[in-house]
């Protein structure tokens, strides 16, 4: 049995912050991942990373600038930590190797992002989740001493008698064998559930996993009602063009030419929030002002042509690839889609869930930095801040304790359902038309705008689903790289996360955030200012509220 | 919708058969890509064809596969694109090459990508302590590098590779591309040293034949061989390291007959490269010398098939307008710096105008 003193599951950004971090405490630390480091989600953060580095700007600014994101949901000691200390992300990242944009001074350079009263965001041309992503991976490299379990898949988290955590039981894709990982720590860091939805902007990999985990062994979900639509993704697809479009100046026109911003946003315009955004070009669309593939245009050729092939390289890419535009010469058709979870399990500041042990950073927790919405960039630097903090807490709590038993009859068990999966026979069907019905159905009532007949609809797929998905039965009948069983137990972890997100959306009656209820169209702060928490109690997830940290910053009305 | 017929390659390890070919049917719209034709087969027919693949969006380098032969990342190649290619109507899906199979489309990439990647001391090596604040450093240099590191380690230039075919311990394109990224990076402080290591082992610069695969196949534009040539200009012109596999030599020797003749003189070339460039060096230096003498049965061959003879040896004619050749080599050199293309700087067609800005707004 490996034994670590942290395991860290999940290796993107906040996953391989966190086991350096704890590997600079000195302790043991695996770090596992369903596939290869290098392609985990994090590479598709293209535009940047917040930090009020300049002298001019004040960590004060961002941190106002996230509250009023967050429509004054986000906890505000959290916030504060974060931009607190993102300065010193920045420059610790950048000593590590990471080729940040100079300006001609040879200094570090920003761009314009949404949200923000201030050019903070620190970039690689539009790559910037994958050149951080990659030097990560290098000191990964450097670092022998940190072991690398590279496409395994945790299936599930194994706690002792006292309820402390004890470690995860994994399959190893190359070759179908399940191991019981011992650990002291556990950081979930396997990031969001955007599969929930298509289209999706996130990865096939992006399934929940690691919020379904946390929730199975008692951990509360926090925030899971806020999901966000990014504004600019593309028809079908749902691929994502970068914010940093709009961040060099890009535009956007309804069919009838009209820079319908003016009407939302007068003062930020399309840097407004992605929240009013996206609610704004789905009322351009669902008002009939949309083109008829149901978009609006994105007109990046008001950027200069140089600027856009050193800083939107990749967006050029994805126009000539996905799209057949060439976009330094014509509008692209974009819309509404969904794109990143503010809420996960729910995590203080240090990362530490209410399960004795357990960790989350990055996207699968919730702590809650982002509140009802995030803003663009600050999705990086939750991962970085987070992750690291997290690795130190687990590692330091490590130090102190001898190691939780972990009964090997879980590595049984887990073993004994995967089995039965593979030798299920074919009585209904197939795992991808439950996926798909689940996509469709959370695109169409828990997306930008919702009402509680849609909801409740909803929530009866999601269940009448979850018994379906009971009896899924699969192709593939091997043990080497069976991404056909895999998928079937990331679909129980989808519908886990898919009832939290529906049962918050329905509870929150009130519209704050990524929330936005036509039959409860207003922010409510008297009622309303509050987390929705959900936990499982038995086997049925169970609603509770808990307390928004305020510290500097009073609700206001929100405007932009 | 139209039709796609897809011939995938299958390959179950523990079934104990050999590989075989299996053919598929998809219906999709035509700009939607191989890896959703591949994605929809499994969705409704065979969920047990194994491929790695994430993002869809050709960011994550999961699904680097061979289309027609090409080795490509399916999600970003057109399914109708690659039915236009298709040779008997069927778009032929196979794994990549240069690395072992595990399972149908899947390779071993650990067993050959990321060893060689590994190979090239893959972090930024600064000297003492890092400065309070950032690097101060030319912003050209982070954009330069920046080509290396659009890399997404897919591997279709490993897979693509033919030195690697016939060396198998080749650095190759991918890894030599990174060993660029630092190189190339002020902050790096190892430089010569990474370059030393690189020129004198055996299967590093100098063993890429310069045949342009990696740059064709390459999803990212990181034109991994333009990568190792600079790797070679920078071993050569900037830092003079006179490796054991006479690289130095060979392209010193290459330039300088082409600039005295305007064609190669084939005769002259191995001498001069033993000679590290020098016709009398190479026979006068007892190592180059005895590299010459362990050449002969390459002589032989030469004198035997007609490429080289006596007389040419002798004799080699200058080019009429020889004047002109050696214009260009005073152009190229009378530069404070050398040209280097990179996307990121120049921009595909940036010679366009470019609208005028103030008018725009």
């Amino acid at each position: 049995m490996p034994q670590h003193d942290v395991l860290v599951i999940g290796a993107g950004l906040a996953g391989q912050r966190a086991a350096l971090a704890a590997a600079d405490e000195g302790v043991s630390v695996g770090i596992l991942s369903k596939i290869h480091p290098v392609r985990s989600h994090s590479n598709a953060a293209q535009g940047g990373i917040n930090a009020a580095l300049n002298p001019e700007d004040s960590w004060e600014s961002h941190a106002f600038d996230t509250v009023k994101g967050s429509d004054y949901l986000g906890d505000q000691d959290a916030i504060e930590i974060m931009c607190r200390e993102a300065p010193q992300e920045i420059l610790d990242l950048e000593h590590l190797g990471v080729t940040f944009h100079r300006n001609e001074e040879g200094r570090l350079g920003t761009r314009a992002f949404g949200g923000a009263s201030a050019a903070r965001t620190y970039y690689v041309a539009d790559i910037t989740g994958q050149a951080l992503l990659h030097v990560l991976y290098e000191q990964l490299m450097k670092r022998a001493e940190v072991y690398r379990y590279e496409e395994w898949f945790t299936t599930a988290l194994v706690q002792d008698g006292d309820g402390r955590i004890a470690g995860c039981v994994a399959r190893n894709l190359r070759d179908g064998s399940m191991e019981l990982f011992g650990a002291k720590s556990v950081i979930l860091a396997c990031g969001g559930n955007g599969q929930l939805y298509q289209p999706t902007t996130n990865a096939l990999v992006c399934t929940g996993d690691g919020i379904a985990m946390a929730y199975r062994v008692g951990a509360p979900l926090m925030d899971m009602e806020m999901v966000q639509y990014h504004p600019t993704t593309l028809a079908g697809l749902g691929l994502l063009i970068t914010e940093g479009a709009r961040g060099e100046g890009a535009h956007l026109y309804n069919a009838e030419g009209e820079r319908f911003m003016e009407k939302y946003a007068p003062n930020k315009m399309e840097l407004a929030s992605r929240d009013v955004v996206s609610r704004a070009e789905q009322t351009e669309i669902d008002e009939g002002r949309g083109f008829e593939d149901g978009t609006v245009a994105l007109d990046i050729t008001v950027v200069p042509r140089k600027r856009i092939h050193e800083a939107l390289r990749e967006i050029v890419n994805v126009g000539r690839d996905f799209a057949n535009v060439d976009i330094t010469k014509e509008p692209i058709h974009i819309k509404p889609g969904n794109h990143y979870a503010m809420g996960g399990v729910k995590t203080d500041t240090d990362g530490r869930t209410s399960v004795p042990g357990l960790y989350a950073a990055g996207e699968v927790a919730c702590v809650s930095v982002h509140g009802g919405n995030r803003l663009g960039a600050n999705s990086l630097l939750d991962t970085l801040i987070f992750g690291r903090r997290s690795g130190a807490h687990a590692a330091k709590r490590s130090r102190s304790m001898g190691a939780p038993k972990a009964a090997e009859s879980q590595l049984e068990d887990e073993r004994r359902l995967i089995l039965d999966v593979v030798a299920r026979e074919r009585t209904g069907r197939r795992v991808a038309e439950l996926k798909r019905e689940l996509g469709q159905t959370m695109d169409r009532h828990v997306a930008v705008f919702r009402e509680e007949a849609g909801l409740t609809e909803a929530l009866e797929v999601v269940r009448r689903l979850k018994e379906e998905a009971a009896t899924v039965a699969t192709d593939d009948k091997g043990t080497v790289f069976n991404q056909d069983v895999l998928g079937v137990v990331e679909l129980g972890f989808m519908l886990d996360n898919a009832e939290a997100i529906v049962l918050s959306a329905l509870e929150r009656r009130e519209s704050r955030g990524a929330q936005y209820r036509t039959d409860h169209p207003e922010r409510d702060d008297e009622d309303w200012l509050k987390h929705i928490n959900v936990s499982r109690n038995g086997a049925e997830p169970e609603v509770s509220y808990s307390e928004v940290t305020l510290t500097q910053w009073q609700p206001e009305e929100r405007k932009y | 919708m139209p039709d796609y017929a897809l011939k995938i390659r299958r390959y179950d390890p523990e079934s104990g058969e050999a590989a075989y070919w299996q053919d598929f049917e998809v219906d999709l719209a035509p700009e939607r890509s191989v890896l959703d034709g591949i994605l929809k087969v499994r969705e409704d027919e065979d969920a047990s064809i194994g491929i790695r693949c994430s993002c869809r969006a050709a960011i994550c380098g999961s699904c680097g596969v061979k289309i027609n032969g090409q080795s490509k990342l399916a999600c970003n190649t057109r399914i109708s694109d690659a039915a236009k290619r298709a040779q008997n109507g069927a778009i032929v899906v196979e794994p990549m090459g240069n690395m072992p199979v595990l399972k149908d489309l899947i390779v071993d990439m650990d067993a050959v990508h990321w060893k060689k990647v590994q190979r090239i001391v893959p972090w930024l090596l600064p000297e003492g302590d890092p400065p309070e604040r950032e690097y101060v450093v030319d912003a050209e240099a982070m954009i330069d590098v920046t080509q290396a590191v659009a890399c997404i380690d897919c591997g279709a230039c490993v897979s693509a590779c033919l030195s690697m075919e016939v060396d198998p311990e080749f650095i190759g394109p991918r890894a030599l591309a990174k060993a660029y990224r630092f190189v190339g990076d002020p902050r790096d402080a190892h430089t010569k040293e990474r370059l030393e290591d690189l020129a004198e082992d055996p299967h590093g610069i100098y063993d890429c034949t310069h045949c342009f695969a990696c740059i064709e196949v390459c999803p990212k534009d990181v034109a991994p061989m333009n990568q190792i040539m600079r790797l070679r200009r920078h071993a050569t012109a900037d830092h003079e390291i006179k490796d054991r596999n006479n690289g130095y030599g060979h392209e010193k020797a290459f330039t300088d007959i082409v600039e005295k003749y305007g064609t190669l003189h084939e005769a002259q070339l191995l001498p001069r490269s033993y000679g590290q460039g020098s016709l009398v060096r190479s026979q006068t230096d007892p190592s180059s010398l005895k590299q010459l003498a362990e050449s002969l049965p390459t002589v032989l061959n030469g004198l035997r098939s007609g490429k080289v003879s006596p007389l040419k040896v002798l004799r080699h004619p200058k080019l009429p307008d020889q004047d002109q050749v050696r214009r260009i080599y005073h152009a190229i050199e009378s530069k404070d710096e050398r040209l280097e293309l990179n996307l990121y700087i120049v921009g595909e067609g940036a010679d366009e105008p470019e609208p005028d800005e103030e008018a725009e707004r």
